[in-house]
């Protein structure tokens, strides 16, 4: 109850910000670097203004999106780069995909902002089927790298069903497009930005949690933080603990109590799922011994697995105990059993404590 | 939702909002408002003393003319969307016009053409070319699709009985004009110069097919002839031909996006979402549906219960026209004048061509499990749109039964050759397999091919010979 409580009444300070060592920062900046104190949402909308700035055959288009969307994400676009290239879209999410890819099919950027990750299913085929292939089926000749898809993800304390869906997992499952999801407003510009101008279909997914939860100080230039590198942003020895989004908080906590008892936690942050970084965990747990993991969506076939898998059978025999998962319940996510079905701090205190004392 | 609107509470977005409802201020692809309540027929006058019934007995009125309903009791009021006028009648609008949509056509079913018909004029340049090519496909399609049944190929899918619209159609498009094909519109690209060995190779999977081997026969794509690759998956292309509409008009091209479906295409979510983005997009896209009576064995009346496709169009606000799918010259207006409009208006077409799939779906069906061989043979026969633009041609002193069997006897061979040339070329190289999944090869798949590799070298036998390594 308390912490549930905090979770609403406090902004979270970010994961990776200000405790223990950190890695040398992945961030390249250029020029000298003004930073601002910014929120997720406000971190993203910096980033579409530069991504339109930069490149005159860019756009961004969704549902609601000419007022500033419905998280505000989209402020100011549509009076500072006009109409035509920051647009409202009809009601209907695999037209909303399927003109993108059009769009980037024909070299454009298109930056389309599916309103909550719980509604991209119906655009699941045009991405699978047309984005994902639309580069190797023709032999290169043609290619939609142009287009990113972002959405708000995760949970919100009430959302229930539809409005606190981890859909990543889907994705991952996709050869062909790139799935990045951000920890922090400062990640999520840079990460963004990167996304936007990589040359293959991305989906982007934004922890709605963080929206105003998160502040961070933001450098106010164009930078982008390389896809495909995870970051260990908290080095230890016991046990390694990968996550992303808006769990790595929750998991930060964790290891901050389990440092107190003892114990030396080494967190990394995954950053992108599709094609994910093995190198930097494998490293890390080679290092520990221990891995636990730890997402949102639903234990079972969860991206976790994935992770679980592949570390296997880089490090079984530096592995000291299983590897452990802390996830969400296999369970539509519910409204008044939310705090039941959260993989919480406590829950991953609780799988270090037993990894370690294995 | 909750949290949005929290979220949404301030001042200026409420503005926003209420300005765009009242259709003030509205976007630059501005809102279309109903100028005209939906015209109907005044209701008849049969009454009955019980209400119920007499409620039950209103008439269901039909659409007809564009003239605005004047009755004495009509109010106008504005509600999101416009001003509609009132009416106190229950009238249902009817589920169909008393009338088919009538069909545009220019020759009759034997060649001739009709003498009040008013189409676009072709020279013999382009009228010889057309027939040819409607020949060249024909019997591309022939010696292709014998192929596959010798087991030279895998599969193969025809366009018999709709040459008429391959080739028309491209004859009426400029090169410029960006083609999203379903898969039966191989003409398309003939008739922008794809070769026969081009065909071949795509349909051999060797290693100068321009997709590298990677998909079944006749997903044909050229970048350099403006056709997108072709994927299996139905009307997928629809949404994508309006995106790609859009750059064409925002990069101020001269020139529109063309996708093409059939009849069963129609009925996937993809062709709704795509007509209504095009339509509020203002994209200046053509929608061309070959509706040729068949979704593999499902008939057009287990397709959908509207008089075909065209009237769809109206639902969007879409500028539509039937035309007889397998009169070349109806086909090469229809598409050229509905081009000038998408082009020139910045607005999207739908046209529905109507023909008959005298092939079967693929190789993997046989068709005459589902409907009769004698009606796929009158198709074939008497109202093929090979015979009918032919007998226009020569009618004009542009063809001759020496220029018919040099053309075929010259296509024969060539496709003869392209098939013994396209069999022996040796398959893409193994490392094709991992490249263009993404611009670089990540990870991943670098590791993967090292792990392919090893396992052709433990076990050759498991591997096709041809594929080089």
């Amino acid at each position: 109850m308390a912490s549930l409580l905090s979770r609403f009444c406090r902004k979270l300070a970010v994961p990776g910000s200000a405790h223990g060592a950190r890695m040398v920062s992945t961030t390249t900046s250029c020029g000298s670097e003004t930073v601002k104190s910014l929120n997720l949402y406000s971190a993203i909308n910096q980033a579409l203004h530069i991504a339109l700035e930069t490149d005159p055959r860019s756009y961004v288009f969704g549902e609601d999106v000419g007022f500033g969307g419905v998280f505000r994400c989209t402020t100011g676009l549509a009076e500072r780069f006009g109409k035509n290239r920051v647009f409202n879209t009809p009601l209907c999410e695999q037209g909303i995909v399927g003109f993108g890819i059009g769009l980037a099919a024909m070299g454009n950027r298109a930056v389309v902002e599916i309103q909550f990750a719980d509604y991209i299913y119906p655009a699941f085929d045009q991405i699978v089927n047309e984005a994902a292939k639309f580069r190797y089926r023709s032999g290169n000749q043609f290619n939609c790298g142009g287009l990113t898809i972002r959405a708000p993800y995760g949970a919100v304390g009430h959302g229930g069903h539809y409005h606190s869906q981890s859909p990543e997992a889907f994705f991952c499952h996709v050869p062909g497009i790139k799935v990045v999801i951000p920890r922090s407003p400062r990640e999520a510009k840079g990460l963004l930005l990167s996304s936007i101008r990589d040359p293959n279909p991305v989906v982007f997914f934004e922890p709605k949690w963080l929206y105003r939860q998160a502040v961070e100080e933001v450098p106010e230039h164009d930078y982008m933080i390389p896809l495909s590198e995870a970051e260990v942003i908290r080095q230890g020895n016991d046990i390694t603990l990968v996550g992303w989004g808006a769990q790595l908080t929750v998991m930060e906590q964790a290891c901050l109590d389990a440092e107190k008892e003892g114990i030396s936690c080494e967190l990394i942050d995954l950053k992108t799922l599709l094609p994910w970084d093995k190198e930097t965990v494998e490293t890390s747990v080679k290092k520990t011994g221990r891995l636990l993991i730890s997402h949102e969506a639903p234990v079972t076939g969860g991206f976790g697995a994935e992770i679980s898998a592949t570390i296997l059978e880089r490090c079984f025999l530096k592995l000291e105990a299983p590897v452990s998962r802390v996830c969400g319940l296999d369970t539509p996510f519910p409204l008044v059993f939310e705090p039941f079905y959260m993989p919480t701090k406590n829950k991953i205190l609780d799988a270090i404590k037993s990894t370690v004392n294995y | 939702m909750a949290q949005h609107l929290k979220s949404s509470s301030s001042r200026s977005t409420l503005l926003n909002v209420l300005r765009h409802n009242l259709g003030l201020g509205s976007p630059s692809h501005a809102s279309r408002h109903l100028r005209h309540n939906l015209p109907h027929n005044p209701p008849s006058t049969r009454v009955s003393p019980n209400p119920l019934t007499r409620l039950c007995n209103t008439m269901v009125d039909t659409l007809s003319s564009t003239s605005s309903h004047e009755d004495a009791n009509s109010q106008v009021m504005d509600f999101p969307g416009g001003k509609v006028a009132f009416t106190p009648e229950i009238h249902f609008i009817s589920e169909s016009n008393e009338q088919r949509v009538p069909c545009y056509r220019v020759l009759d079913d034997n060649g001739q053409q009709l003498t009040d018909s008013r189409f676009v004029p072709v020279s013999e340049e382009v009228a010889v070319k057309m027939y040819s090519d409607m020949v060249t496909l024909q019997m591309m399609d022939n010696i292709f699709y014998e192929a596959q049944r010798q087991g030279r190929l895998s599969f193969y899918a025809t366009a018999f009985g709709e040459e008429a619209i391959n080739i028309a159609s491209a004859a009426a498009l400029s090169p410029q004009d960006v083609i999203f094909p379903q898969y039966r519109e191989p003409g398309v690209l003939l008739w922008r110069g794809f070769t026969l060995q081009e065909f071949a190779n795509q349909c051999f999977g060797n290693k100068s097919d321009y997709g590298k081997g990677r998909q079944m026969p006749v997903h044909y794509g050229s970048n350099k002839l403006n056709y997108f690759t072709v994927s299996a998956t139905i009307a997928t292309q629809l949404p994508n031909a309006v995106g790609a509409a859009y750059s064409l008009k925002m990069d101020g091209k001269e020139a529109c996006a063309v996708t093409f479906f059939g009849d069963g295409g129609s009925s996937e979510g993809d062709f709704h979402a795509a007509l209504n983005f095009a339509a509020v997009m203002e994209a200046p896209v053509l929608f061309i549906c070959r509706n040729n009576g068949w979704a593999i064995s499902t008939p057009t009346s287990d397709q959908f219960r509207s008089d075909g496709v065209v009237v769809k169009g109206r639902a969007y606000g879409i500028r539509s026209i039937r035309v007889d799918g397998n009169d070349a010259l109806a086909m090469y207006s229809a598409v050229h004048e509905g081009r000038e409009m998408a082009i020139r208006e910045h607005r999207p077409i739908l046209i529905e061509a109507l023909t008959y799939r005298v092939g079967h779906h693929s190789t993997s069906d046989d068709s005459t499990r589902y409907r009769s061989a004698d009606e796929i043979e009158w198709w074939n026969k008497a109202r093929n749109p090979l015979s009918r633009f032919r007998t226009w041609v020569e009618s004009n002193g542009w063809w001759s039964d020496e220029a018919e069997s040099d053309l075929r006897s010259r296509i024969k061979k060539e496709m003869l050759e392209a098939i013994r040339v396209a069999e022996k070329t040796e398959k893409p190289n193994l490392n094709h397999m991992f490249s263009d999944v993404y611009d670089v090869p990540p990870l991943n798949l670098r590791e993967q091919e090292l792990l392919v590799r090893k396992c052709v070298k433990s076990h050759p036998q498991d591997y096709p010979s041809d594929v080089p390594l």
